[in-house]
């Protein structure tokens, strides 16, 4: 190494060194620390005197996996993932196609319309809904006994808490992914539309071989972010129903919210974080994986 | 390529300027402070308590400060959602306050972690009549270990609230004395007409109504000094079939408090006859409650269990009240404040009956000490009597830090068996299954005290 370039090397350093060292003070360092803890039982007692704390090596990720709870969470987060993921990628497509649309006026407006939802407190939302899933008064219940349809206890029946949950949630997300789709329809040239059309394709098949294909790196990306996002799914059941009824709409991150927070089980929340870590980490190697295969 | 090093060099000068200059800044603090003599300063009592307490509470002090010119108290306001996790996070980082409102289902808690200060020392300077003064059942939900370890500042237990309207409508113009007598009159009151009704509501994710029934049963929910579940008991079980059975005859709605939209307003039109619940909604219900419905409703206590002798009491007899919960908060000292004599004397103060009846007067919450009781503005409080009875028979859930978490499994189960997802046998078998699960490093702990 020349001393220029170990001057460049050195500056590099100093100008990496300030972000480098917050994210390793306050990200990894942390991380490193909830690994460690899940291999203790780090509870109430052992926060009053660390001589109650007990090393128990895998015995918190043992104790996971044969807890029904942990089970039932991780059937209901997959449910959550697997149903509203592509539900909520499909509706901001297809919201986003409808508002880029030329035919459409004041699209402006209903861009911002449609993404209101995003930017409002999750509460607030909660509050409302809650009120619209009203069994007895809710304006859903209303709409549907228009059409002679039995009045739906939403929030309270089991079967039906987790779709009221999705449906709340894509509305209250799609917004943001509809966005990220408009930027990617608008980058698409007009001209291959144009090219498209004299040689006789109608919208199906412009919407199948030109949009569909150029907005694959787009797709991606909101695929990716809304997996993750759901696989995080937290406020929702603790705002609405607290996991319940009957624990059907308890996710993993509420399970271990209860358990680190409310009970102060640091060393098995921290287990079930890393388990939850790893099932993401997996999640998006697959999807990763099938996109390259399909662009081969 | 900047100059790098011409631009450390002006960086430099600049870091050492600003830091040279906030030296300055504290040499100059240190010497204007130092300048006041100690004396002269005020003692700071750190205060925290949770909700309204900690809003109200406020209105107590000047008479504090007053009385004690040396001290001053500063009240923090801590949300109850948020308080739990506030305090063990202030443990964690050794920044209690002094002073501190803690419910007292939480004190076995705290204890556990060695965060608050044993008082019986300090409580030898009392008058026996003093301590004789607070519900006994109240006040042994404070005591732990052979000691004190809080004053209890006001109390709170599960009741009755019923409509006399309806009630009378199906002929009972006193509220029944018995459970077979509730019965009947819940039975009655189902068959009334007009839109969907139910005798009671009873919200399907508590668990505060199956274990009182279990207590009333004289079920001890745990054993071997708390080390394993006992919830396949005998009694627990009939306690737990009794429960279930409100639902199955159609009673009670299978609904958990997220569906009840507005409990008030239900509970006018009728939706519910009856509610178990606490002191709380003396005022909601007084304050929510449409006024042509004011006169109609009522407070009892809860009646006793006896499934042997005949269902009604002798003439002349006050019908027996039944078991229901301890519960309210109290007031502690923290083990590390360095100002305790201070902050005892501000529990003192606010543990005075004069204090107590005037918080009661702030805030609507019952006082632990009976003598306030006599207070005017709370013996003319006609829906608090039947808590004055209630409260002579309360009892206390097992004194240990894991009793939260054990009773949300209780309300997971009595859930489960409510929506006959599970029945009784498998419900309870359960139960006991998780408890001794959460109880493994109680029994792991208390096996190890013994060994040494």
């Amino acid at each position: 190494m020349t001393g220029f370039e170990r001057h460049v090397t050195f500056s590099a350093w100093a100008f990496l060194a300030p972000a480098l060292l917050l994210i390793g003070v306050f990200f990894f360092l942390p991380v490193l620390a909830a690994l460690l803890l899940s291999f203790t039982d780090f509870d109430i007692y052992a926060l009053g005197d660390l001589d109650r704390l007990r090393f128990i090596g895998l015995d918190n990720y043992r104790q996971l996996l044969q807890s029904s709870l942990f089970w039932t969470a991780l059937g209901n987060t997959f449910y959550f993932v697997i149903v509203g993921g592509p539900l909520s990628v499909a509706v901001s497509l297809g919201a986003a196609l409808l508002v880029n649309a030329r035919l459409i006026r004041f699209p402006g407006l209903f861009r911002t319309a449609f993404f209101l939802p995003v930017v409002t407190t999750l509460v607030a939302v909660a509050v409302v809904w809650r009120y619209l899933y009203h069994p007895r008064y809710g304006l859903l219940n209303y709409g549907l006994s228009l059409l002679g349809v039995e009045p739906i206890d939403w929030l309270g029946d089991p079967d039906w808490a987790m779709p009221a949950m999705i449906l709340m949630a894509v509305w209250k997300n799609f917004g943001f992914n509809m966005i990220i789709f408009i930027a990617g329809l608008q980058n698409i040239p007009t001209q291959l539309y144009e090219a498209a059309r004299i040689d006789g394709a109608d919208a199906w098949a412009q919407f199948r071989h030109i949009t569909l294909p150029l907005l694959g790196p787009t797709f991606l990306f909101v695929a990716l972010m809304t997996m993750i996002g759901y696989f995080q799914v937290f406020a929702e059941p603790y705002v609405m129903t607290q996991g319940g009824p009957a624990n059907r709409t308890l996710s993993i991150v509420l399970l271990m919210y209860e358990e680190g927070f409310r009970w102060w089980n640091m060393g098995y929340a921290s287990a079930a974080a890393f388990v939850l870590f790893v099932l993401i980490l997996a999640g998006t190697m697959l999807q990763l994986k099938l996109r390259r295969r399909e662009s081969l | 390529m900047i100059n790098f090093k011409g631009w450390v060099n002006c960086r430099y000068t600049i870091i050492m300027f600003s830091l040279f200059r906030l030296l300055l800044i504290v040499f100059i603090a240190l010497w204007l402070t130092g300048c006041d003599s100690p004396a002269d300063r005020p003692v700071i009592v750190e205060f925290w308590a949770m909700g309204q307490e900690g809003e109200q509470v406020k209105a107590l002090l000047p008479e504090f400060e007053r009385r004690h010119p040396g001290l001053r108290v500063r009240t923090q306001q801590i949300p109850w959602s948020a308080a739990h996790e506030k305090l063990l996070t202030a443990y964690a980082g050794d920044a209690m306050p002094d002073v501190f409102q803690l419910g007292n289902t939480w004190i076995p808690e705290f204890v556990a972690l060695r965060a608050i200060e044993p008082l019986d020392e300090r409580l030898k300077g009392w008058p026996v009549a003093a301590l004789n003064d607070y519900f006994p059942g109240i006040l042994a939900t404070n005591r732990l270990e052979g000691q004190t370890w809080a004053l209890p500042w006001y109390v709170d237990t599960r009741l009755f609230f019923y409509r006399r309207d309806l009630l009378a409508a199906v002929g009972f113009t006193e509220p029944p004395a018995t459970w077979d007598d509730w019965l009947q009159a819940m039975a009655r009151l189902k068959t009334l007409d007009g839109a969907e009704r139910y005798a009671i509501l009873l919200p399907i994710n508590e668990w505060q109504l199956p274990v009182i029934l279990a207590l009333q049963h004289g079920a001890t929910l745990l054993r071997d000094r708390d080390q394993y579940g006992d919830f396949q008991h005998p009694r627990f079980r009939e306690a737990f079939i009794f429960y279930l059975s409100l639902f199955e005859q159609g009673l009670a709605p299978p609904v958990g408090h997220a569906q009840v939209a507005n409990l008030y307003q239900e509970f006018a039109n009728g939706y519910f006859a009856t509610y178990v619940s606490g002191p709380w909604n003396i005022g909601e219900f007084r304050r929510r409650l449409p006024t042509a419905l004011q006169g109609q409703w009522m407070t009892a206590p809860l009646p006793e269990f006896d499934s042997h002798s005949a269902s009604h009491p002798p003439a002349g007899q006050e019908p027996r009240v039944g078991a229901s919960l301890a519960g309210g908060a109290s007031l502690t000292l923290s083990r590390t404040s360095p100002r305790q004599e201070a902050a005892w004397k501000l529990l003192e103060y606010l543990a005075e009956p004069e204090q107590q009846a005037q918080f009661y007067q702030l805030t609507g919450d019952l006082p632990a000490r009976q003598s306030a009781w006599n207070d005017p503005a709370l013996a003319s409080n006609r829906y608090a009597q039947a808590f004055r009875q209630q409260l002579q028979h309360v009892q206390p859930t097992p004194p240990i830090p894991e009793w939260e978490r054990i009773a949300s499994r209780i309300a997971y189960y009595a859930e489960l068996a409510v929506r006959q997802e599970i029945n009784v046998d498998e419900a309870l078998a359960a139960l006991d299954r998780d408890v001794d699960r959460i109880l493994e490093k109680r029994r792991w702990l208390l096996k190890r005290e013994a060994s040494r």
